[in-house]
């Protein structure tokens, strides 16, 4: 900014010695740069569309976040459309009581760690097993683990929804963990991945030098590469975490008419029994928006509490599972 | 305390050592220093690749035991109740032979399937190019030299974090996806009114749509980042000596090395849209697995899975139509 400041200052002294050829030199050295993308036109460009862009990805929270604050009044008066008259908790202690909200927060939670842990288990062990030996139809068995993330859930739901009733296993969060711990939960294609590339990375003089001193293949995995994969286990499981919590098409399939039910899931039936209640177009329902906004809300801030304490963590996922090549 | 459960591990140690002893001294089995030997004559000798195959094997048995109960037996009992007429009789399946009458009743019979899959082509046919194109831009720009770099990808990947069906969905009721500001300049909205409606309403519905579709972009722009990353700066240098612009430099530079990562993008936006529950055709197959149509001839657990099974098929050609479209472009240039 001083430099740019210094710049214009410049320009402008020369302007004034009417020294228009090196002003007009200048001027287009600041304007357009040497090689045009370190000039100003360009900068500003660039900023413009990241701002117009930001504003596009963050309108909807916006939106969100405002309009969960406003009142009926505020809702109806065409006047009132971004800031609210006054902060307004009430749509939020309605949702916050009717929900019963820290008792549903502690069983989406639950509903989403278990599976999550399972999965990271899983995938590291599997990982390790594709990174790290040779075996025979391994590159068979490889392929067919990626295949697994391009069939849709379509497909095998319903034979699941079988096996399940019939094991007695609908309704209960082992639904799902059973599938997270056998390498085969939300995703798990993926994480196998991540696992399998940074596995690969380790030097494998490694485990020799372990396995001379006597310990077992185990004994290494363990304490050798377990410790050198936290990070990546950490990514995995806030991913895993935070994909299980979201979740609603499956677990609205599996957990049907149980009282265990993801967040998002509680609060659509909240909302859709709440809205029966009231006559189409009337005042209470117009208030509905802002409740159910307020509920969105609730919902999502674990998991944005959650994001901006660890977003180093998920952005420099992809790195990790070196589909960019080494 | 210590002293405890180190008493208690050690004692797990020994019961640990006596079934490992077990295992390894049976009758069906045996080990020596040198032998596998099963059923007591079948003697393999140990080499150092059996035993590393053995171990890498164990280590995905969990892997291929999942494999097998929730990937390759749900996928072929679909595919083989899908030539059925099931019915319910109490827990059991009563199952009547079809052949492909399924299949047929979804595109000669069902008044609703056909529209909502043909909807859902054309949906992710103009949605993915978007998606890819918006991610490389946005990559590109967060890849410039600009303040907050940390700051813009948080706010870029946030979508990631929060999507959800139910949460898009209530925003896309309140008309909270769709930019209000965009309709609402005289000069978009005298554009539209001139045209013919057969060009103008997929771009109304692509207006509607546009923050949907940017939404699904986070993942793809860390792919697109990742990639940019591990370009040569070096090379970026000697092309600017050689007097190449900005903007030759990214046709013949850029664009070449992030290409192996489209495909690899289009395939994730493909899955990630095909699966994303708020998508008509799977809400569709869900409720006429539950049954919650009257119609008997599609209704029921067999037309489901057939109707899953032609949804997947289409997907998968969707995906080889995207990617066999990047290699014949790459072949021609080279």
């Amino acid at each position: 900014m001083r430099k740019f400041i210094r710049n214009i200052r410049d320009i402008f002294s020369l302007l004034f010695k009417k020294d228009f050829v090196h002003a007009g030199i200048k001027a287009k050295r600041l304007f357009m740069g040497v090689k045009f993308t370190d000039g100003l036109i360009y900068k500003i460009l660039v900023y413009s569309l990241l701002f117009s862009f930001g504003y596009v990805y963050l309108y909807p929270m916006l939106y969100m976040l405002t309009n969960s604050f406003m009142t009926m009044e505020d809702i109806i008066d065409a006047g009132v459309k971004w800031i609210p008259s006054s902060l307004n908790f009430e749509n939020y202690r309605l949702v916050f009581v009717e929900l019963n909200y820290f008792k549903s927060l502690a069983e989406a939670v639950y509903l989403a760690a278990f599976p999550a842990l399972s999965a990271t288990v899983s995938s590291a062990i599997i990982g390790y097993g594709f990174a790290r030996f040779k075996f025979p139809l391994k590159n068979v068995l490889f392929v067919l683990m990626l295949m697994t993330f391009i069939v849709p859930p379509q497909i095998t739901m319903l034979p699941m929804f079988r096996m399940y009733s019939q094991y007695e296993l609908l309704g209960s969060i082992k639904s799902f963990v059973y599938p997270a711990i056998l390498g085969q939960g939300l995703n798990g294609a993926l994480f196998i991945l991540i696992f399998y590339q940074f596995f690969r990375m380790i030097p494998k003089a490694l485990d020799e030098s372990a396995q001379l001193d006597g310990a077992t293949p185990f004994k290494v995995f363990v304490k050798i590469y377990i410790p050198l994969a936290i990070p990546s286990i950490i990514i995995v499981f806030l991913f895993s975490f935070v994909w299980y919590y979201n979740e609603t098409y499956l677990s609205g399939l599996y957990l049907r008419g149980s009282d265990l039910l993801s967040l998002p899931l509680k609060l659509e039936q909240y909302i859709n029994n709440y809205t029966s209640i009231y006559p189409e177009g009337s005042q209470a329902r117009e208030l509905m928006q802002a409740v159910k906004l307020a509920g969105n809300v609730l919902t999502l801030l674990p998991l944005l509490i959650l994001y901006f304490f660890t977003q180093k963590r998920f952005v420099e996922s992809i790195d990790r599972t070196g589909i960019t090549g080494e | 305390m210590i002293n405890f459960f180190k008493n208690v591990f050690q004692k797990i140690g020994l019961v640990w050592e006596k079934i490992k002893y077990a295992l390894s001294h049976n009758f069906i089995f045996r080990t020596t220093n040198t032998h596998w030997i099963f059923f007591s004559f079948l003697r393999v000798r140990i080499t150092n690749k059996r035993r590393q195959s053995l171990i890498g094997l164990s280590f995905i048995l969990i892997w291929i035991g999942g494999y097998l109960i929730f990937a390759l037996y749900p996928i072929f009992y679909s595919l083989y109740l899908s030539l059925f007429k099931v019915k319910l009789d109490g827990a059991n399946l009563q199952l009547v032979f079809q052949g492909i009458d399924n299949f047929k009743a979804a595109f000669l019979y069902d008044p609703y399937f056909v529209e909502i899959l043909v909807g859902y082509i054309v949906e992710i046919l103009i949605n993915v190019p978007i998606t890819i194109v918006f991610a490389i831009i946005i990559a590109l720009l967060i890849n410039q030299d600009i303040k907050g770099k940390g700051i813009w990808r948080t706010i870029f990947f946030l979508p990631v974090i929060i999507i959800s069906g139910p949460v898009i969905g209530e925003l896309m009721r309140q008309g909270a996806t769709t930019l209000p500001s965009i309709r609402e300049y005289d000069l978009i909205r005298m554009v539209l009114s001139n045209i013919s409606p057969g060009i103008a309403t997929p771009i109304q519905s692509l207006f509607d749509t546009i923050l949907l579709v940017l939404w699904f972009a986070g993942i793809q722009i860390l792919i697109f980042l990742a990639g940019l990353q591990k370009i040569d700066r070096e090379i970026y240098e000697a092309s600017m000596v050689d007097g190449a612009g900005p903007w030759a430099s990214f046709w013949k530079i850029t664009l070449p090395s992030i290409k192996p990562l489209i495909s690899v993008a289009i395939i994730y936006t493909v899955v990630s849209m095909s699966v994303f529950s708020l998508n008509e055709v799977i809400i569709y197959i869900r409720n006429v697995m539950l049954g919650e149509s009257t119609d008997a001839l599609i209704n029921g657990y067999g037309y489901s899975a057939a109707i899953s099974w032609i949804y997947f098929i289409v997907m998968v050609l969707i995906i080889l139509l995207f990617v066999g479209l990047m290699s014949i472009r790459r072949r021609s240039k080279s």
